[in-house]
């Protein structure tokens, strides 16, 4: 005898990041998460950002590992709150995580919260957070076909940021193609191409931010300058 | 990558139906897992298998239904599935489309299995 169950196999999960999305959305707070594989520069994009909002906006970062702080002690200097999230071995962040190291670090909106996910491709894109959006993050060093080979995250994906375009003299690497397979899979996804070292597409990319924040928090005046 | 963590929430459902009813008895719980769900099905059986392994779940089968990416089209509403990453509308050759069909990551059933006929 067959008994329907229709449950989400991630159903706990998507409870706790509905109860974060609706605290974000009450609380006006304005969360991204970032993801990418290991090496593609979430946390160069990260500290570039942080580098570029004035001292006491209100930001805060969580950033996931494996192992190691490494990240929340680079990202500690740019004087905003910044926290680790060590998952011990877990391939990405799921919305307990979240949810405990928001309440751990006691950061409150309006504001803009930057989480870091693990580096992996395939995991964090089955575990909602609560973010307003995801941003996948593609570097030149990698190859053009990846939105391909890993549709998942490029689907779920509002922005892709090519990263580390200083590097382009240096590679066969064809920015054009990387967008144009990014779009085979998720026709409306952004597309900014930029570099954490030269500032190239940083004033596109936190454009972008501003205006997801202002579509976002429409009670509130803009957090981020 | 993550099927372990996938296998074992599928597993705490299964766990939660027994405890509201420990009289039935469960021959298999049937999953659909979408192209874009980033789950891979072998991977996930292995890890099913290898976490009812030697418990009173050994016997509870794991029956996956695979779904494709599927599209919708906004100008004739046909709807169809994609195939070679082509998103364009088979019917009308129009290329805006909205996703319906391919994230799944759902538990659809539950089989009990048939109450024993005492002889």
């Amino acid at each position: 005898m067959r008994e329907v169950v229709e449950k989400k196999v991630l159903s706990e999960n998507d409870r706790v990041a509905g109860e974060l999305r609706q605290r974000y959305r009450d609380e006006n707070i304005l969360c991204v998460n970032v993801i990418s594989s290991p090496g593609s520069g979430k946390t160069a994009l990260l500290e570039k950002t942080l580098a570029s909002f004035p001292q006491g906006t209100p930001v805060a970062v969580l950033t996931g590992d494996l192992q190691t702080d490494n990240d929340a002690r680079r990202l500690a200097r740019y004087g905003f709150p910044v926290r680790q999230i060590v998952t011990g071995g877990t391939c990405h962040l799921n919305a307990r995580m979240v949810e405990r190291h928001l309440d751990e670090m006691g950061f409150k909106g309006p504001g803009l919260l930057l989480v870091e996910n693990v580096g992996n491709l395939v995991c964090p894109s089955s575990y909602d957070l609560g973010e307003a959006a995801k941003i996948v993050l593609l570097s030149v060093t990698e190859g053009e076909d990846k939105p391909l080979k890993y549709p998942g995250i490029f689907h779920r994906s509002s922005l892709m940021l090519l990263t580390k375009t200083d590097l382009l003299p240096h590679v066969d690497f064809d920015p054009q193609l990387a967008h144009e397979n990014a779009r085979k899979i998720h026709p409306e996804i952004d597309f900014i191409a930029l570099s954490s070292r030269t500032g190239e597409g940083f004033p596109e990319w936190l454009a972008w931010l501003k205006a997801l924040q202002e579509k976002v928090l429409q009670t509130s005046a803009a957090t981020i300058s | 990558m993550h099927e372990v963590g996938i296998a074992s929430s599928i597993l705490e459902c299964v766990e939660a139906e027994t405890r509201k009813r420990p009289e039935a008895r469960f021959a298999a719980v049937g999953v659909r897992i979408g192209e874009l769900s980033n789950v891979d099905k072998d991977a996930l059986t292995f890890a099913f298998e290898a976490l009812t392994r030697n418990t009173r779940l050994a016997d509870l089968k794991l029956e996956v239904e695979w779904c494709p990416r599927r599209q919708k089209c906004l100008a004739c509403g046909e709807a169809y599935e994609v195939r070679d990453l082509d998103l364009r509308c088979p019917a009308c050759g129009e290329n805006k489309s909205t996703c319906i069909g391919g994230t799944e990551l759902d538990i659809a059933y539950l089989e009990l299995e048939e109450p024993c006929v005492k002889s």
